[in-house]
């Protein structure tokens, strides 16, 4: 049976398109994103500040806000439609069939209820006939098993009372308490410190191996998704600009901006000095987003094709695709010297 | 005198606490007793935990915090010298004792060689300056230049030194993005021909792309313009990266300090050794294959630290020893030194 849910489907994106109408004109701000995602599984999404991350995040669970608004594309969960949900629908599903954990854990705890209150209010919203005292006996069970000891005491105090990384576990808790199928982590540990982000990316795995669960993400640090990720896509831009296995990411990068990225970061294993390769230039504006590949302007490669026309995905193994004219150059070399190969031995 | 012994800034013993409102004693003590020197020319790096006192040094160190006690040395010059107003007394509660008025130098002409560059750019620069005006303001103060057009020059050259724009000038800093900002902070830094900058966290408010342009900047300065930094940063890779020397700070106390790639290889302190297996490394297969050292619980408040050693409530190796005695910052290898009584 657990062999069987590993490789069943959870969640499927497929050409996932958003748009921000402000008043200075549309911001595209995802524009066609697909990735699926199985039971287990656990899918990092990697990009800068402003090339969509968080807003793909949000579409799933029906969380984006005015003037943001899914123009195309649909999302899967499960094989039920989650676009297709009403807004009375979407309260029920939240929490039940997909949580999410927030950056800041302050400001999605409410400072003026006590934390034992919130974890029971998110268990009887979605089950009326649990009673208070049942509830309160699960509330403690949950910080329990996200490592919160003294749990009687902690039922009773208020947000402002614990630590910061002991609000990232009350959270974390307040996610899983309804044991959702799919959990969407939006930069869960970028505020805390790399000790407590270590106890917290282990507590992350542990729950995830004990619920199989599939997990989205979301995180600007390759540290964090080398320790946590099965499978990764690379934004920028609003575009997914590359999509594999960890493995392949970081050993076969084939976009130049993930080899940038990879790149521009201080080697781990580095014995002496060596100058960092940075990525020139600034992020892209995406109010008045470039023609062709977004990240044309920045790339160290750029041909004539990238600033005409956005390359389409070129697959570079089981998983691993790469959106870039360079890859499809290469993949026509290869065809002709194979084709010239085959006409040489038919002579 | 040996070019490796030039120092340019030291600190001997420096404490640095906040009173508490309705509290008895020191109130939060932030830093603890701390004595280092930085060479001429060198980058000393700092990293711990947030709560560590880290920035809280660097401030104390450029006075823009009133040191509680201890000695400041710059270049050769004592600018501040106190002595603790808080001893023990008879059963062991910190008492308060007068002492006599701490000497203390003019700090102007020291601003003019002692700078920092902040964490977050937006919050750093007045809003209703344009980028000219920010950094002209540092030239006027120190009265710099009598002409209006040599002024302007200046400000001109020092914005295509951080890689913007002249016509940035005219400019106001939320036309700018993070990375930008942040260059005009570098340049406002720079603007008086500072010795020694303290960045606090420079580039951690920035995207990742845009961290490495920042550090290879700063990096071509200090080399150009002969600069000796104070780096302090959370991300220890980066501080690696950058520093000749690494500072690793626990609860406002010094735990361990030497030359940076010795600190990787040979860690000493089991502070530093938890901090080392915490960082993420991007690396799958050698994140998989590596064994982590996780430590339990939090760190604990400076207003009530933990007697004799600071990290003994979190300390695997903790003895009864290191509950009751503070141990001694010593040099246990050239240039690396550590505190812990377990070496």
């Amino acid at each position: 049976m657990e062999q069987e849910r590993k490789t069943e489907k959870l969640l499927e994106v497929k050409d996932l398109q958003v748009s921000f109408f402000t008043p200075a004109g549309e911001v595209k701000a995802v524009n066609g994103i697909s990735y699926d995602l199985n039971y287990n599984e656990v899918m990092g999404i990697v990009g800068e500040s402003g090339s969509g991350k968080s807003v793909e995040a949000y579409s799933i669970i029906g969380l984006l806000q005015s003037p943001g608004k899914v123009v195309g594309g649909s999302i899967t969960l499960e094989g039920e439609d989650v676009l297709a949900k009403t807004a009375s629908e979407m309260v029920n599903f939240r929490g039940s069939q997909v949580a999410m954990i927030f950056q800041n854990p302050m400001t999605c705890l409410n400072p003026v209820y006590t934390i034992g209150n919130q974890l029971t209010e998110a268990l009887r919203a979605h089950n009326k006939e649990i009673s208070k005292e049942e509830a309160a006996k699960r509330a403690m069970e949950m910080l329990e098993q996200v490592g919160i000891n003294n749990v009687e005491k902690r039922m009773g105090q208020y947000p402002h009372e614990l630590s910061g990384g002991m609000r990232q576990r009350v959270m974390i808790a307040m996610g899983l308490i309804c044991h959702p199928k799919l959990l969407i982590a939006d930069e869960p540990t970028t505020a805390l410190d790399v000790t407590i982000q270590a106890q917290i990316l282990e507590l992350m795995k542990e729950l995830q191996k004990k619920n199989h669960m599939g997990i989205v993400f979301i995180t600007h640090n390759l540290g964090v998704v080398a320790e946590i990720c099965d499978k990764v896509s690379v934004m920028y831009a609003g575009k997914m600009v590359e999509q594999g296995s960890v493995d392949d990411i970081f050993y076969n990068p084939g976009h130049p901006y993930t080899k940038g990225l990879l790149r521009s970061m201080p080697r781990v294993d580095a014995e002496s000095y060596e100058r960092l390769i940075p990525i020139e230039g600034t992020p892209v504006d995406m109010l008045n987003p470039p023609e062709g590949c977004p990240f044309a302007p920045r790339c160290e490669h750029t041909m004539k094709v990238c600033l005409q026309k956005m390359p389409p995905y070129v697959n570079m193994g089981r998983e691993h695709r790469a959106a870039c004219w360079l890859r499809i150059q290469e993949e026509m070399k290869n065809r002709q010297e194979e084709s010239e190969t085959e006409g040489s031995e038919n002579e | 005198m040996n070019k490796n012994d030039d120092i340019l800034v030291s600190v001997e013993h420096l404490k640095k606490y906040f009173p508490v409102k309705g509290m008895k004693g020191p109130g939060v003590q932030a830093v603890e007793d701390i004595s280092v020197f930085i060479r001429r020319g060198e980058t000393l790096g700092l990293v711990g935990e947030s709560g560590c006192g880290k920035t809280t040094l660097g401030r104390t160190i450029l006075q823009l915090h009133q040191p509680t006690s201890g000695k400041i040395v710059y270049d050769g010059e004592v600018i501040y010298e106190g002595e603790d107003p808080w001893k023990p007394g008879a059963n062991g509660v910190m008492q308060d004792v007068k002492v006599p008025k701490p000497r203390q130098a003019n700090m102007l002409p020291y601003r003019r060689k002692m700078q920092i560059i902040f964490q977050d750019p937006s919050a750093s620069l007045d809003p209703r300056m344009t980028v000219g005006e920010i950094i002209g303001e540092a030239l006027d103060i120190h009265k710099l230049f009598e002409s209006k057009t040599d002024r302007m020059d200046r400000i001109k050259e020092l914005l295509s030194t951080v890689g913007l724009n002249t016509e940035h000038a005219n400019r106001y800093p939320h036309e700018f993005s993070g990375g930008q900002q942040q260059r005009v902070g570098i340049a406002r830094a720079l603007a008086v021909n500072p010795e020694f900058i303290v960045c606090d966290e420079p580039i951690s408010a920035l995207d990742v792309s845009i961290q490495s342009q920042v550090v290879n900047m700063l990096e071509d300065m200090q080399k150009e313009l002969g600069l000796t930094y104070l780096f302090i940063a959370h991300d220890l890779s980066v501080v690696r990266h950058i520093s000749n020397r690494i500072g690793v700070m626990y609860l406002g106390t010094m735990v361990e300090l030497a030359e940076s790639y010795e600190l990787n290889r040979n860690p000493m302190h089991p502070y530093t050794q938890t901090l080392l297996s915490a960082v993420p490394v991007p690396d799958p297969q050698l994140s998989r294959s590596r064994q982590r050292i996780i430590l339990e619980g939090d760190i604990p408040s400076p207003m009530n630290p933990p007697t004799g050693c600071r990290f003994h409530t979190r300390c695997p190796h903790a003895t009864e020893k290191c509950r009751g005695e503070v141990p001694e910052f010593k040099e246990y290898a050239p240039d690396h030194w550590a505190a812990c009584h377990n070496l």
